[in-house]
């Protein structure tokens, strides 16, 4: 089964205290920040704190690094400083192009063959967060063969659209949809924005309901408080893999059967009903839910 | 000479007559008689409300070298312990030993009686604040402050090893003939269990209350038979500081892991089945605790049988929602709390002696279950220290620490693994308040580590989901992270001795260099 990114946690990648505890939250991947949450004056800094955490701190989890746009000042730092350290992924924000993506797949693969790592070992994904960005969102996640997901950012991508973000969501309603359907594409995963009141707990479960059910593998958190929250809602319920289990079962049967027709309680099954259903196993079994599984819940 | 904690105790240690060796938790085998206050007599129609602390003070004889006795149920918004000790420095009085239960940082305003050589003798659960850095620093005082936990100070007072010549009792309601309880007036603490020992033993007892009421006060914490004078002041406390309002539980994420990996330990213990009992520190980590344990026991139909301690608000929320039968209340945190103790029968107040005295035949801590402590620092032997900081001066109290995790089935000690750059398990903890072997389980936010002895924990534990280890792999992951810290430097000095709660050395605090 592909990596789980279900949470993908922002740390300010200028908070030594938050760098050291970040693995202890069971995020499937931590996200070092220095870029929005870093001031300008601490840009350098921080990234020779990511650096050191990095290498200094064994994480139980992904490890990826949100550098600074590519084409700023200091992106190409970033990566100098950040990449011999080797982080698990590079994350990109306000992606537009695919070149972009392609200067940076240069600078790693440079970084890669330097440091000895092995080529492909540094994942790359990017953050829509124009619409300009948005449009070209299949070529961006097709770019390089180390992208592995595409996120959308809510709130700058709803500045560009000069609009507000709302309780209800309809305003982010269509880029959602489009970005999922560009990353499903590209054969990568999307994930979903922030939600920032980490107080409204109500209204985290209810984005993150809709997120799931239009086909999102995950989403950005920034409070290890939203974490178990959105586990519970990404985690199949018993129900769930009683059913998927049934439609094995039945598939099973009906190929040791030789039988082209897979029915279930007198019920005719489809194929895609069956891929589903592998799905929802192989969550369970990576979340330990199922007996003789390791547990990553 | 080495006690059986590893801990090198010189033979003699100033200011105390008699050093006896601490043997092992249960090792002490007193003997002798319980002692008394002196017989008094109370005529027909006597008048004990005075008009002044002055005039009581006065009356009780007070004399320089004798001992003083507070209790600290209005914790940081006490202004009785001060406000005595300064009318009792202006009329020249010295050399006092100062027995309260408990110093919080507001009692920092007596270290120029300190310096001045009011109080020269110091006997209670801890010190914080200046007070604590006062008593770290060897200075003035004449001999080691001698810290009890709460247990073992009830201990003392019934053995007669503290001997209170006047008991001060801030009393938030008291008839004119000195019944009293501190569920009534503008500064209601809940239960008065701590005094309620330096009311029955000292030989003077002194209330001064805020809220003076007609004979007879009901219902009585504090009876008239043991209260010698009344004094009626404007103010005996600060409210906001004597409680809080409903304590929310924390946020801090950390602390939420820690609180989430206790209670998986107990819901897998074996201890965790209908009537068992349970004592929450007042910790960020045990109350959020609290709430994981409300929402498994009601989960699984589990109804506790009572709950005891220090009260807090998330405990009443259990009382009433069915969740324990009964609680048992030696002091209050929260308004929550007091208001349950003035409400609801089902909530006891006990004293301190009931609570946690190993000397007498049975307190309540030898029924508990279960229990969630606080630590500042641990070591690979299990010993906890909860009373002095990384740099050895003192900073906390020893509490009912020790007393609970002895009398507990299952003792849990949570705490951070990590506190900024400094490892929370050491080799060895700069000062052991509670021994190893009274202590089962320690629980961090990177790790759950059980007391090898505890065999059947360890195997109650495989299925819980919680990241268990060695105590030494646990120390691992903090020394990969910080280093090994180096000892805290000391000199010969001895500035505090800490009892253990059968009256017997377990540890002693230098001054640092």
């Amino acid at each position: 089964m592909e990596k789980l990114r279900r949470a993908m946690m922002f740390v300010p990648g200028n908070n030594p205290g938050m760098l050291q505890n970040a693995g202890i939250y069971k995020a499937d991947t931590v996200i070092f920040d220095v870029e929005d949450s870093v001031l300008v004056s601490e840009k350098d800094a921080a990234r020779q704190l990511v650096h050191n955490a990095i290498k200094a701190i064994k994480y139980p989890c992904e490890v990826a690094v949100r550098i600074n746009h590519i084409t700023t000042p200091y992106g190409k730092d970033d990566l100098a400083v950040i990449l011999p350290a080797k982080p698990d992924m590079i994350r990109l924000p306000k992606a537009e192009t695919a070149e972009e993506i392609r200067m940076i797949d240069d600078i790693i693969s440079e970084a890669e063959a330097k440091n000895d790592f092995p080529h492909g070992s540094i994942k790359m994904m990017a953050a829509i967060e124009t619409a300009k960005g948005l449009m070209k969102a299949y070529e961006i996640c097709s770019a390089s063969p180390r992208m592995v997901a595409l996120a959308i950012g809510a709130e700058d991508f709803l500045a560009d659209l000069k609009t507000t973000r709302s309780s209800h969501g309809a305003e982010l309603f269509g880029a959602r949809s489009q970005l999922i359907l560009a990353a499903r594409a590209a054969g990568v995963q999307a994930i979903d924005t922030v939600f920032s009141n980490i107080n409204d707990e109500e209204g985290f479960i209810a984005e993150t309901m809709r997120i799931k059910e239009m086909g999102f593998d995950g989403k950005s958190v920034i409070n290890p408080r939203q974490i178990k929250l959105l586990y519970k809602i990404f985690t199949p319920s018993d129900k769930e893999i009683d059913l998927a289990e049934r439609v094995l079962a039945a598939y099973q049967d009906a190929k040791t059967r030789n039988s082209g027709v897979i029915a279930l309680n007198g019920k005719m099954i489809d194929v895609p009903v069956v891929t589903r259903a592998e799905r929802v196993i192989a969550y369970a079994t990576a979340l330990g839910l199922r007996k003789g599984a390791n547990s990553n819940a | 000479m080495l006690n059986k904690a590893g801990r090198d105790i010189p033979l003699v240690i100033p200011g105390l007559s008699e050093v006896k060796l601490y043997n092992g938790p249960f090792a002490a085998n007193p003997t002798g008689r319980i002692v008394g206050p002196k017989i008094t007599v109370n005529k027909p129609r006597s008048e004990k409300v005075l008009k002044s602390i002055e005039q009581a003070i006065e009356a009780t004889g007070l004399k320089s070298g004798m001992t003083i006795s507070f209790h600290h149920h209005f914790r940081n918004g006490d202004y009785v312990l001060n406000m005595v000790v300064e009318a009792i420095a202006r009329k020249g009085i010295k050399d006092l030993t100062l027995a309260a239960s408990s110093l919080t940082s507001t009692h920092d305003a007596i270290i120029p009686y300190i310096e001045q050589g009011v109080i020269t003798a110091i006997e209670t659960s801890g010190g914080r604040g200046k007070l604590g850095e006062l008593f770290t620093s060897g200075k003035f005082l004449k001999k080691p402050v001698l810290i009890r936990s709460h247990g073992g100070r009830a201990r003392a007072i019934e053995s007669g090893e503290l001997t209170i010549d006047v008991a001060f009792i801030g009393a938030p309601a008291c008839d004119t003939y000195g019944n009293i309880n501190g569920i009534e007036g503008k500064s209601a603490c809940g239960s008065m269990g701590y005094a309620m020992c330096d009311a029955a033993y000292a030989d003077q007892v002194v209330a001064i209350t805020d809220h003076l009421v007609p004979h007879p006060l009901y219902p009585i914490s504090i009876p008239q038979t043991n209260v010698d004078f009344i004094v009626a002041v404007e103010a005996i406390g600060d409210p906001k500081g004597i409680a809080s309002g409903a304590l929310r539980i924390s946020k801090d994420p950390k602390e939420l892991i820690i609180a989430e990996y206790a209670a998986s330990v107990i819901e897998y213990s074996g201890y965790f089945k209908n009537d068992y009992s349970l004592q929450l520190g007042s910790g960020g980590a045990s109350l959020a605790a609290a709430q994981f344990i409300k929402e498994k026991m009601i989960a699984q139909g589990i109804v506790g049988s009572f709950g005891v301690g220090g009260i807090t608000a998330p405990f009443i929320e259990m009382l009433d929602q069915g969740l324990f039968k009964t609680l048992f209340d030696v002091q209050d945190f929260d308004i929550p709390s007091i208001d349950s103790l003035r409400n609801n029968p089902n909530h006891l107040e006990m004293s301190a002696s009931y609570y946690a005295n190993p000397h007498n035949r049975g307190p309540i801590v030898n029924k508990l279950d279960v229990v969630i402590l606080s630590a500042t620092e641990v070591d690979i032997d299990f010993n906890v220290n909860v009373i002095t900081n990384s740099n050895g001066v003192i900073m906390g109290a020893s509490g009912g620490h020790c007393d609970t995790a002895a009398g507990a089935g299952l003792s849990i000690v949570v705490a951070p693994l990590l506190r900024g750059r400094l490892p929370m398990v050491l080799d060895r903890v700069h000062t052991i308040v509670t021994p190893g072997e009274t202590v089962d389980v320690i629980v961090t936010e990177r790790g759950v580590a059980v007391n090898p002895k505890r065999k059947d924990v360890i195997e109650n534990l495989k299925d819980a989901n919680i990241p268990l280890m060695s105590i030494e792999e646990l120390q691992q992951i903090a020394y990969d992270l910080t280093g090994k810290p180096e000892s805290i430097p000391v000199t010969d000095e001895i500035v505090g001795v800490v009892e253990y709660r059968d009256g017997t050395i377990l540890d002693i605090i230098r001054k640092p260099v």
